[in-house]
């Protein structure tokens, strides 16, 4: 087990399986179809991204370095969580990108009863550490534990 | 960070709950990226990328008549990208039953919402608001709150306006309280270029490959582009505007790059120069076996990698007049070489409704109708956004468009043989 300490973006306690990616993470992409056409598992619909293209991100740890692409990525985030079809947490190697933070924070503010704790500033040797299917544990003080 | 008394009151709840939250999510937006103030939006208008009323996006309309229902408006009217759907453009009956009937049955609900909060006039629907023909259009160093990846990349490095890439959502937030959070693309630091790109290519290079490289490598890293000067000149004209615009959606769609400076060209590289580079910047060359590389490296995700195409989209960004009155000459000029009078397949153009007003106005409108090229002022992306268009050999000049969908990127040259009978 390995821990790591990052910085909170919005609170939150859970445990989750990873799901790791160390390519920019295309929010919109990744969700699009997903949402739309009523997945239950919200696999990843990016097709640019061979680490994660057709996996499960509902309920899991997303592991990433940043969001990528359309500005509308935000507001996907915050209908993914509206509709409780968000990832467990999401988990940033880098400083967070202004798309995420937006959706994190929109999420935090404006929908009731959904917790998707967001932290940033990991460190490349956390996105180096984490791998797929590795158990996550989150702390309400940024605390990350990888075993 | 430091809020004035007036943005304090309103944090606190002195104009109602609804308007405190907004206040809410601006700071904690603000906090993330350690904003030690909010400044003033300066900008006439704002601009939205929200523009669709797509069922699934129920979240997103609900939070809007909270704010209507609060008596929350923008202080700025605003563009929002383009509409999804346009009965000019080719769809079959199930496509249509699918757009109508399950997609956009909130289309004519969210377009309501969008002029009870400020929309600009019917027709300011488009991905290029900044066109001379919409007329929105902000000032060098004026401060915005606009989202749309495409147009935040244009204002802030043709333009020289300042903007953060800011989510839908945020965007109409900024401008309901008159504020944006003071970091990142707002700040002289935040302008400096991290990356210096050398642009070592033995012709032009294609503006929507280059844009994809360097974005796809930088991230959402400022670059400063040597080089480029020499394919594409040294002014800011019609055709390099909108070679500018392109190259642009392409490293903010494939990357995350929100601002890029091209050494003699933009704005702040002709006033500032070399002063641009900070300080450790990292280096990247780009000649012409680097861009074949990217292309090559594109998934092709059709069911039959060489299935006849059945349907061409241009103009995602949407196209300029300049590049409607370029395609009409080009287009004709490879049909007659070809001894063809109508292109070859189901082509779409798309640009801004008020461009497409203008173009209609001259010669070159009943000439590129006569070539068989239909017009549009839909959103490409939104169109294909579903899986019936998954399974249809789609194919387009747009990185963006390649990003999000199934359709296979050719180069400008390439989707002008294909669909002047040229490639058969």
């Amino acid at each position: 087990m390995k821990q790591f300490q990052g910085r909170v973006i919005t609170p939150g306690g859970v445990t989750a399986e990873a799901v790791v990616t160390k390519q920019g993470f295309n929010t919109l992409a990744s969700f699009q179809m997903a949402l739309q056409f009523g997945d239950k598992e919200v696999k990843c619909g990016d097709q640019n991204n061979e680490e994660l293209h057709g996996k499960p991100l509902i309920g899991k740890a997303l592991c990433l370095p940043q969001t990528i692409g359309s500005t509308t990525g935000g507001l996907v985030l915050y209908c993914a969580c509206a509709m409780e079809r968000n990832p467990a947490c999401m988990l940033f190697a880098n400083h967070i990108d202004s798309l995420a933070a937006a959706g994190a924070v929109l999420a935090d503010v404006w929908v009731e009863n959904v917790s998707m704790p967001v932290i940033d500033s990991l460190g490349d040797e956390f996105l180096n550490y984490v791998k797929d299917g590795m158990k996550i544990t989150v702390k309400e003080n940024g605390v990350v534990e990888v075993e | 960070m430091i809020l004035t008394q007036e943005q304090q009151a309103i944090l606190d709840g002195a104009k109602g709950e609804t308007l405190a939250k907004v206040m809410k999510t601006l700071v904690m937006y603000g906090d993330a990226f350690e904003a030690e103030k909010l400044v003033p939006i300066t900008s006439k208008y704002n601009h939205l990328v929200t523009s669709f009323g797509l069922k699934v996006m129920a979240p997103v309309y609900d939070l809007m008549q909270q704010l209507l229902d609060a008596g929350v408006s923008s202080e700025q009217k605003f563009s929002v990208d383009p509409r999804p759907l346009d009965k000019n453009v080719p769809a079959n009956i199930l496509q249509n039953f699918v757009f109508n009937k399950f997609m956009y049955t909130k289309q004519d609900f969210y377009e309501k919402q969008l002029k009870e909060l400020g929309l600009m006039d019917e027709n300011a629907f488009t991905c290029t608001c900044y066109m001379d023909e919409v007329g929105n259009k902000p000032k060098k160093g004026e401060i915005l709150s606009w989202a749309e990846s495409s147009a935040v990349v244009y204002a802030n490095s043709v333009l020289g306006a300042r903007c953060n890439r800011n989510s839908g959502i945020i965007d109409i937030m900024g401008s309901i309280v008159g504020y944006v959070p003071y970091f990142g693309l707002l700040t002289d630091e935040g302008r400096k270029a991290t990356w210096v790109v050398k642009i070592n290519t033995t012709k032009k290079p294609e503006a929507q490959l280059l844009g994809s490289a360097i974005g796809m490598k930088v991230m959402e890293d400022v670059p400063y582009v040597v080089g480029l000067d020499k394919w594409i000149g040294t002014e800011l004209n019609d055709s390099t505007c909108s070679y500018l615009k392109d190259f642009g959606a392409a490293t903010a769609s494939n990357g995350a790059v929100g601002l890029y400076h091209i050494e003699n060209l933009t704005p702040e590289a002709v006033e500032l120069g070399e002063k641009l580079i900070a300080e450790g910047a990292k280096e990247y060359i780009i000649d012409d076996a680097e861009l074949e590389r990217v292309q090559k490296n594109y998934p092709v995700i059709w069911k039959n990698p060489d299935a006849k195409p059945k349907l061409c989209f241009v103009g995602c960004p949407h196209l300029s007049l300049q590049q409607l009155k370029d395609w009409t000459d080009n287009i004709e000029a490879e049909l007659k070489k070809n001894n063809l009078k109508k292109i070859t397949m189901p082509t779409v153009f798309t640009a801004a409704p008020k461009v497409l007003e203008a173009f209609e106005k001259t010669e070159y409108a009943a000439r590129l109708k006569a070539t068989g090229v239909i017009t549009s002022y839909i959103c490409p992306l939104m169109y294909m956004n579903n899986p019936l268009c998954k399974k249809m050999p789609v194919i387009t000049s747009s990185n963006k468009l390649r990003t999000y969908t199934s359709a296979k990127y050719y180069t400008d040259g390439e989707i002008l043989n294909i669909i002047t009978g040229g490639g058969k």
